[in-house]
């Protein structure tokens, strides 16, 4: 491993990151905010209980999850599609680094970012309501992992996307909808039989079940269900970026 | 001296069906400087990118430094410096991140010392702290370079360096490249213009349609292809070449006062002689002689 190169790309990546730390930081603060106004003060004083968690403290996983996924795959994605279009690539390619060590500084910069608005936003949320993290290892170990995972698949959407719509359809096309779908604000015990069983084939549902469990100790699927799930997505999207720089697909004609 | 690259039948094919190399082999001598030349699309930028770990090569075997660059590639590239042909370079970053970037990517460790060294030669100390976007389009170029230097390469990749860019700052990079070339770094660079290969290359190469049509010391180049030219300035003007001065190669100036002479320097050299002798005897008065040498932008273009 060459640890200077990853040094310098993870650096470089964050300087961006810093850069525009004040829009990082407050529009997750913001969205939020807004969620904790709708769904909290609005909706969920409608809603009793579900499993025995208050409506507001139940959401505030699936929140987090929300943010951080697409935090994680918009950031990946961006920072390796805008060294793509503008050319600044060539040095990253050219330079004596494997696809681990560029994989590395990229996705390690993106979920850095990511984990930090996922940690905001659950500092904001304590100002709404009262939590008490019953795993709190597990819930950084879920979180950090997401972090990761999310930013392996941004990174082979930047390296995919051939133009900005497609960067930013994807996302709102795909990862949007499995993320609501996937039990943000709700437990998938409340959907009928039928959609109970769809909603097993997306990967999120496991994700948000496993984060959620490390907050109340209670899930959708059993929590060792959520590792193997989370596991073997990670090593499902390393696999691809592996191909990608055998093959050189996208990046080396 | 060794080779510092060295190509055997590089091939390159893209994607699409397009042959951008064929069998190319070329190898080049620590401390040299070759320059390629070409019209557009010859393929010279495929040719720099295959060695510098950018395109992938159809066919052929590339070595920087005796380091094969497909088994050994952190060997091989850890050599190179890359100038690329279009400017590229991130907008909103500091002239100096850049290039500590660029060092560190390549796994050298910190060395602001160094790296002011690099960027004072360039004259761009004072904007070190400047964001990119701020800078003119040749000073961009420059950082380029600097970003390239960065890791103080053996071997360094000038992809027409000269394009777009003001005299002053054309000169200024082939005197850097000439001090490169005092400290022993090997350069590559493409060009399309011929006075750029003259003024710093030792050899040139002609790649046309991906092939290497010609490789040779550029010193030899010149005489073997070059034709000298005989300028003979006469007193008076004359309407026509004298019927008996037919049967040499002659062409008068449009204002009949200079008689030219091409010749070959291989050719023998009584011919002169004997040419001055008949100039004499047709009473034509000579008021100066001048010779001159074709440039290799005249060898250029009879080749392609
Ligand atoms: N990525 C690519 N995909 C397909 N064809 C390419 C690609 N890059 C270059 N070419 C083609 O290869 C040929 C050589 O191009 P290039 O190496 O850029 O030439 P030069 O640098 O001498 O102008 C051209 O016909 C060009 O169109
Ligand atoms: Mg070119």
């Amino acid at each position: 491993m060459n640890f200077r190169s990853i040094q310098a790309i993870y650096v470089f990546e964050m300087t961006r990151f810093f850069r525009t730390l004040l829009q990082s930081f407050v529009s997750p603060v913001i969205s939020t905010c807004l969620y904790f106004v709708v769904f909290g003060a609005a909706i969920g004083g409608r809603i009793d209980a579900v499993e025995g968690v208050n409506y507001i403290a139940f959401i505030v996983p699936g929140l987090i999850m929300l943010s951080v996924m697409t935090q994680a795959v918009s950031n990946a994605s961006f920072g390796i599609y805008f060294p793509k279009f503008i050319g600044t690539i060539y040095e990253v390619l050219s330079a004596p680094i494997n696809f681990l060590e560029i994989v590395v500084g990229y996705v390690g910069a993106a979920a850095s970012k990511a984990l930090f608005i996922g940690l905001v936003i659950l500092a904001t949320s304590l100002f709404f309501v009262d939590i008490e993290i019953i795993h709190p290892i597990i819930m950084i170990l879920f979180l950090v992992f997401t972090c990761i995972s999310f930013s392996l698949l941004g990174f082979i959407l930047g390296v995919w996307a051939n133009n900005f719509e497609q960067l930013q359809l994807v996302p709102l096309l795909i990862i949007t909808p499995l993320v609501f779908l996937g039990g943000s604000f709700y437990s998938i015990s409340m959907l009928p039989k039928f959609w109970q069983v769809v909603s097993l084939f997306n990967p999120v549902v496991y994700l948000i079940s496993g984060f959620r469990w490390a907050f109340y100790d209670h899930s959708d699927v059993s929590i060792f269900t959520s590792l193997l799930a989370i596991i073997l997505f990670t090593g499902f999207c390393i696999f691809i970026i592996f191909i990608i720089f055998k093959t050189g697909w996208r990046l080396r004609p | 001296m060794t080779d510092m690259l060295s190509i055997t039948g590089l091939s390159k094919r893209y994607n699409d069906g397009q042959v951008a190399l064929e069998n190319v082999s070329l190898d080049v001598k620590e401390g040299e400087i070759l320059a390629l030349l070409g019209p557009n699309g010859a393929g010279k930028t495929t040719l720099i990118s295959a060695v510098c770990g950018l395109v992938v090569p159809s066919e052929g075997h590339i070595k920087v430094g005796g380091f094969d660059t497909k088994s050994n590639y952190r060997s091989a590239r850890s050599l190179i410096g890359l100038v690329p042909q279009e400017i590229s370079l991130e907008p909103f970053e500091k002239v100096i991140n850049t290039v500590r970037f660029s060092r560190g990517l390549f796994g050298k460790n910190p060395n602001d010392n160094y790296l002011e060294i690099v960027l004072r030669q360039l004259s761009l100390w004072d904007k070190k702290n400047s964001k990119i976007m701020q800078l003119s389009g040749g000073m961009k170029r420059r950082v380029l370079i600097a970003k390239a230097l960065a890791h103080e390469p053996r071997v360094l990749f000038l992809d027409e360096p000269s394009a777009g860019v003001d005299v002053e700052l054309r000169r200024e990079m082939w005197k850097l490249v000439s001090e490169l070339k005092s400290q022993g770094v090997t350069i590559i660079l493409t060009t399309h213009y011929i006075e750029e290969a003259e003024a710093i290359a030792d050899r040139v190469g002609v790649i046309s349609k991906g092939k290497l049509i010609l490789l040779e010391e550029k010193k030899a180049l010149i005489k073997r292809m070059g034709q000298k030219k005989l300028e003979i300035s006469l007193h008076s003007p004359i309407a026509a070449i004298p019927a008996q001065l037919q049967h040499f190669q002659l062409f008068l100036s449009d204002d009949g006062m200079s008689i030219n002479y091409m010749y070959d320097t291989k050719g023998s050299t009584n011919e002169i002689t004997k040419l001055l002798n008949e100039i004499s005897n047709a009473d034509l008065q000579i008021s100066d002689l001048q010779t001159s040498q074709s440039s290799l932008e005249e060898i250029f273009v009879s080749l392609i």
